[in-house]
């Protein structure tokens, strides 16, 4: 057992710090990527990229549009041109492929933001505070369309911290800092975790077009688990690890669920190294472990 | 003790009990969405949409915020509205005062537009409506006050046909002319270069909204003067016209038109 605070310590005694942090380094290079190409054209003055994350111009060829906020704009009444449509429909069919709320934990700006309100939540020894059911997004996202159907516009750029943060940094901003700030003080101090793993409509949207993704973490190793919990500790999306953990040998190692954001930090900080990164139709054996842990939630489902 | 029952797989009533609390969870924030959604089609005058923008309900359910008519914008006129900037959030304006539009021939924002909320049947800059000049002050217009100043007619891109100088009696003095610089709504494309240029601290004329800067007749009105000229003749016939008497010291007057059979 660690202490809970430093999720990943045995991992960083065994794998040394860069094999437990390999993913999260990854991960933060992608993000600092997905930021920096948009950062070329008005910082270096290489237009490579033109546009932000709502919609982007490629070498002159590449369209890339933000689906949800183009899917807005047709309930709202506006069918749109050629070029965001295409642009919509390349980065759908690359989300539905690879795994959709990989755009939350590897592209998405508002993440790092998030993480590190986590960070100090964690640090700090902060409770909970609310927390409301995952599916709340959902519902948020139905709210998002159903507002822009009845007033005709597009609803949710009007307040999306995700675009609102990137635009900022690309086109500059003031006022929306604030609204940054906010979200990062609404993880920190009234919900853990809330923003990204609750409500966020954009990170809802990206898990339903994610449902039959190919990349999947797998809990492959699942028979060496010790227990540790550092996985829980890390994971934005706690719920998803434990079917494929605790599964017994019948069941899949596979998390499956849409909600994992393929973030990896599962992987990092298992000295065990229980979770790797595979795809769906991975059918490699993973025997469960030898003792399961009789949960109430499986002595009621064999009752 | 009796064994405890198992749990049904769904308990009905926290079921309901949830879907009741997200539904209202849901109505106070969409609510909230939807008043800022209405206040935000309120789009302050001063902010002007580039060429070829939709009007404003169907700009904010096309404009995906993407910026790319700004980054095709060679003169750096457009910007994206910051958060409660006055347009709506993200969003493509320009102030005309500071930098105008220069009404590039190739319209290249419009080129930019990925979704068509810069309609791309717009080819001809020419044909732009991003609002109207108004010669707001008569009160402090240097050319309106009796002087030449031009300024606003020189820099029109529309010079003599959206901006006029229209000769009038200067009153004031009693021997001098007025210059009135007029705007002719039909040619104006709203650019601003007039506003930018006002040599005055503050413009005396100004690019308004087109819903702010003109008046509508009503569908039923008819000019009798344009109806006459298009029917060549009298709109109503067999009318009868009364000779005019005509001053005897000007023997040379005639009635612009002579109507037929009325002996004039």
């Amino acid at each position: 057992m660690t202490d809970k605070l430093t999720p990943g310590r045995d991992a960083v005694r065994r794998k040394g710090w860069l094999g437990a942090h390999r993913w999260l380094i990854l991960r933060r290079l992608s993000q600092a990527v997905f930021l920096g190409i948009f950062l070329l054209g008005p910082w270096a003055g290489i237009w490579w990229v033109k546009g932000d994350l709502a919609g982007s111009m490629t070498f002159d060829v590449l369209p890339l549009t933000d689906p949800l906020i183009l899917l807005q704009g047709m309930v709202a009444g506006h069918w749109p041109e050629l070029t965001a449509l295409t642009g919509a429909l390349i980065v759908l069919a690359v989300y539905a492929l690879v795994g959709g709320r990989v755009y939350c934990s590897w592209v998405c700006p508002v993440n790092p933001v998030t993480d590190a309100a986590h960070w100090l939540h964690a640090r700090l020894g902060l409770p909970k505070g609310w927390q409301p059911k995952a599916s709340t997004r959902l519902w948020l996202l139905g709210t998002v369309l159903a507002v822009s159907a009845l007033t005709g516009t597009i609803a949710w750029e009007l307040v999306n911290p995700v675009t609102m943060l990137q635009r900022g940094i690309v086109f500059g901003m003031t006022a929306g800092w604030a609204l940054i700030g906010a979200v990062f003080l609404f993880d920190l101090l009234l919900a853990r975790r809330g923003w990204c793993g609750r409500l966020c409509p954009v990170g809802a949207f990206y898990g339903l077009v994610g449902q039959k993704s190919v990349l999947r973490v797998s809990a492959a190793n699942r028979a060496a688990c010790d227990d540790c919990m550092d996985c829980f500790a890390v994971c934005p999306e706690m719920a998803v690890i434990t079917p494929a953990l605790r599964g017994t040998t019948a069941e899949t190692p596979l998390i499956l669920s849409p909600d994992c954001t393929n973030c990896g930090r599962c992987i990092d900080v298992c000295a065990q190294d229980v979770f790797r990164f595979t795809h769906r139709f991975d059918a490699h054996p993973a025997p469960g472990r030898a003792d399961p842990t009789p949960s109430p939630a499986r002595q009621r489902r064999a009752a | 003790m009796a064994p405890r029952r198992p749990a049904p797989p769904i308990d009905r009533r926290r079921f309901l009990t949830d879907a009741a609390r997200a539904a209202a969870g849901c109505a106070v924030a969409g609510s909230l969405l939807a008043l800022y959604a209405r206040d935000a089609r309120a789009l302050p005058a001063e902010a002007l949409r580039p060429p070829g923008a939709l009007d404003e309900p169907d700009f904010l359910a096309a404009c995906i915020r993407c910026g790319l008519c700004v980054r095709d914008c060679p003169y750096d006129t457009l910007s994206l509205a910051d958060l409660g900037e006055g347009a709506a959030t993200g969003t493509p304006f320009f102030t005309a005062r500071q930098i105008p539009c220069e009404m590039c021939d190739d319209i290249p924002c419009v080129k930019a537009c990925p979704t068509g909320a810069l309609d791309p049947a717009l080819t001809d800059i020419d044909d732009a409506k991003m609002g109207v000049a108004v010669l707001v002050d008569q009160e402090n217009c240097l050319n309106a006050l009796g002087l030449r100043c031009d300024v606003c007619y020189r820099v029109c891109p529309a010079i003599d046909k959206a901006i006029t100088l229209d000769r009038m009696h200067n009153e004031r003095s009693g021997h001098h002319a007025i210059f009135l610089p007029t705007v002719h709504a039909e040619h104006c494309t709203g650019c601003g270069k007039c506003e930018q240029a006002c040599v005055l601290p503050e413009a005396t004329i100004k690019v308004l909204p087109i819903r702010l800067a003109r008046g509508k007749a009503a569908e039923h009105y008819r000019l009798g003067w344009e109806e006459m000229e298009r029917k060549g003749g009298p709109v109503v016939e067999g009318i009868i016209d009364l000779p005019d008497r005509l001053p005897e010291e000007a023997p040379d007057f005639a009635p612009l038109m002579k109507l037929p059979g009325t002996g004039q």
